[in-house]
């Protein structure tokens, strides 16, 4: 099923300790194109950590990370930006690779701030902001994604959209994806890989695996079980209907 | 043409002013104001050394200051001192010791206030030169690097993720402070060289709304301040330093009318 060519990120065993405190430990996942693996997990389990490892953000770590591409695009958790640069929106979107205006206008009207795009960065809203974020990321064209919630502070109808989007441009670009979310609900649907981390793996698979998981459903309760094999179902009637995929 | 000291003196402010515009707008950005100061104070050891020595003074002051930006890295990561005690350290410790060394050089005559606050008298054409090419060298590895400094400066995880290498940018740029330093020494003084970096870039980041537009007024404003403080300097028979930070102060406060304007478009 795996086929080793197509594994954009692969990580074995591995942990993160910082001042004699373990972040996350022996985790072991990989990225493929076209595929979303998403990490859930408490707080503080070790999911930004995982994908910082993944990233080569963390450079002295334990076990191994192998990168099998360089056209990434990220969207952290949390972003400080020093507002005492004038950076409009325009100007982030060329911040780490040079694109050119159609590019640029395409990506913000996909996540819906096209207007937006001669302001300033610190005159956007949260959710504003997080709505640049996945368009500058998405914009490189990139290989691999690494989303860190990427709609937090966005409003309701927009988190759906978004997520759609997400799917989309996975299926579009071909790209893999490591997705962190907290929403059960709306992520579940289009993940094809699910690894639920409480500072070590605890157990991974697809979704409807993780959900009949008895540890999965000692972390999260058994309502969050059900959320995630509802959706599962909801997943496979999707693609039957569409005949894509014939999984029943 | 060069024979005259005035005309040297403004074309040697002219080329510092070129390579200060960009240069400052990181140090107000990447907030190292202090870490310039440091750099700058340590340049007086470096001249100590040009003179006891007999070594060209841009050269020694580069080499002094390289030195003590590579100490402080290391004192980062070794102690638990925060950054700024250890600019401070670093700083007046290396003053201290230039001056004392100064004492002890008996023999030379040493213009210290010149040292300090610059002496444009004392610009050579050799000094031109080395203004000149320096200066270019400078700017065109700054627009080498500009990609991953900028984007560190902005969010250095990004830049890392995204394989801009963040670090390498910001050690070459430590290099590219000292040999601004050391070639702007003479025109400007050590004690006011920072304010050369940082108060042209602050009055661009009043009226400039890009990082693009900042440089550019950042450059212009450098470029003003050295014509208007030069003049003075020989209208008053001021040192050239101070004429030239304090003609940078003006256009730092009338750049503030601008943001009055701004804000109360706002509104």
């Amino acid at each position: 099923m795996s086929n080793s060519q197509n594994i954009l990120v692969k990580l074995k065993d591995a942990g993160f300790c910082i001042n004699d405190k373990w972040l996350v430990k022996g985790v072991s996942l990989q990225v493929e194109k076209g595929k979303i693996v998403t990490l859930i997990g408490p707080n503080g389990s070790g999911k930004s950590t995982t994908a910082k490892i993944a990233l080569g953000i963390y450079k002295k770590i334990d076990g191994e990370v192998e990168k099998y591409t360089n056209k990434i695009g990220y969207v952290p958790q949390k972003i400080s930006i020093d507002w005492t640069l004038p950076l409009r929106v325009n100007d982030f979107m060329v911040l780490t690779e040079n694109l050119n205006k159609e590019i640029i206008d395409e990506a913000l009207s996909l996540t819906g701030v096209i207007h937006l795009k001669d302001k300033n960065l610190g005159d956007l809203s949260g959710g504003e902001f997080q709505r640049v974020l996945l368009a500058r990321a998405i914009s490189k064209k990139p290989d691999l994604l690494v989303l860190d919630e990427p709609v937090q502070g966005v409003d309701f109808t927009g988190e759906i959209a978004l997520y759609e989007l997400i799917k989309k441009i996975s299926d579009e670009l071909n790209c893999g994806i490591l997705l962190i979310s907290h929403d059960l609900h709306t992520v579940m649907s289009a993940t094809d890989h699910v690894v639920c981390l409480n500072g070590h793996v605890c157990c991974s698979g697809s979704p409807l695996d993780v959900a009949k998981n008895n540890e999965y459903k000692a972390l999260f309760g058994e309502q969050a079980s059900q959320i995630l094999s509802r959706y599962e179902h909801k997943h496979d009637h999707i693609h039957t209907d569409e005949g894509e995929i014939k999984k029943n | 043409m060069f024979d005259d000291f005035f005309i040297r003196a403004l074309v040697a402010g002219i080329g510092v002013a070129f390579v200060t515009g960009p240069l400052g707008c990181f140090v107000i950005w990447r907030r190292l104001s202090y870490f310039g100061d440091t750099l700058a104070h340590s340049a007086l050891l470096g001249v100590t050394l040009a003179f006891t020595m007999e070594f060209n003074i841009a050269l020694s002051v580069f080499i002094i200051s390289s030195l003590i930006a590579l100490t402080l890295i290391q004192l980062q990561k070794r102690t638990n001192l925060p950054g700024d005690a250890l600019l401070g350290l670093l700083a007046h410790s290396s003053l201290a010791v230039g001056l004392v060394v100064i004492g002890f050089l008996t023999f030379i005559r040493f213009d210290i206030m010149g040292l300090l606050f610059g002496d444009i008298l004392a610009v050579t054409v050799d000094d031109l030169l080395i203004i000149w090419i320096g200066g270019a060298l400078i700017l065109l590895i700054l627009k080498l690097i500009w990609k991953p400094l900028f984007a560190s400066t902005v969010n250095y995880e990004l830049a890392e993720a995204e394989g801009l290498n963040p670090d390498r940018a910001k050690a070459i740029f430590t290099i590219l402070m000292a040999a601004i330093i050391a070639i702007s020494i003479k025109m400007v003084g050590l004690l006011l060289i920072t304010g050369m970096l940082i108060i042209p870039a602050a009055m661009a980041r009043n009226i400039s709304s890009s990082p693009q537009k900042m440089v550019i007024y950042s450059i212009i404003g450098g470029l003003l301040s050295v014509i208007l403080g030069l003049f003075s300097s020989l209208e008053f028979n001021t040192s050239s330093g101070p004429s030239i930070i304090t003609a940078a102060l003006i256009l730092f406060i009338l750049s503030l009318f601008k943001i009055k304007q701004s804000i109360k478009l706002k509104n």
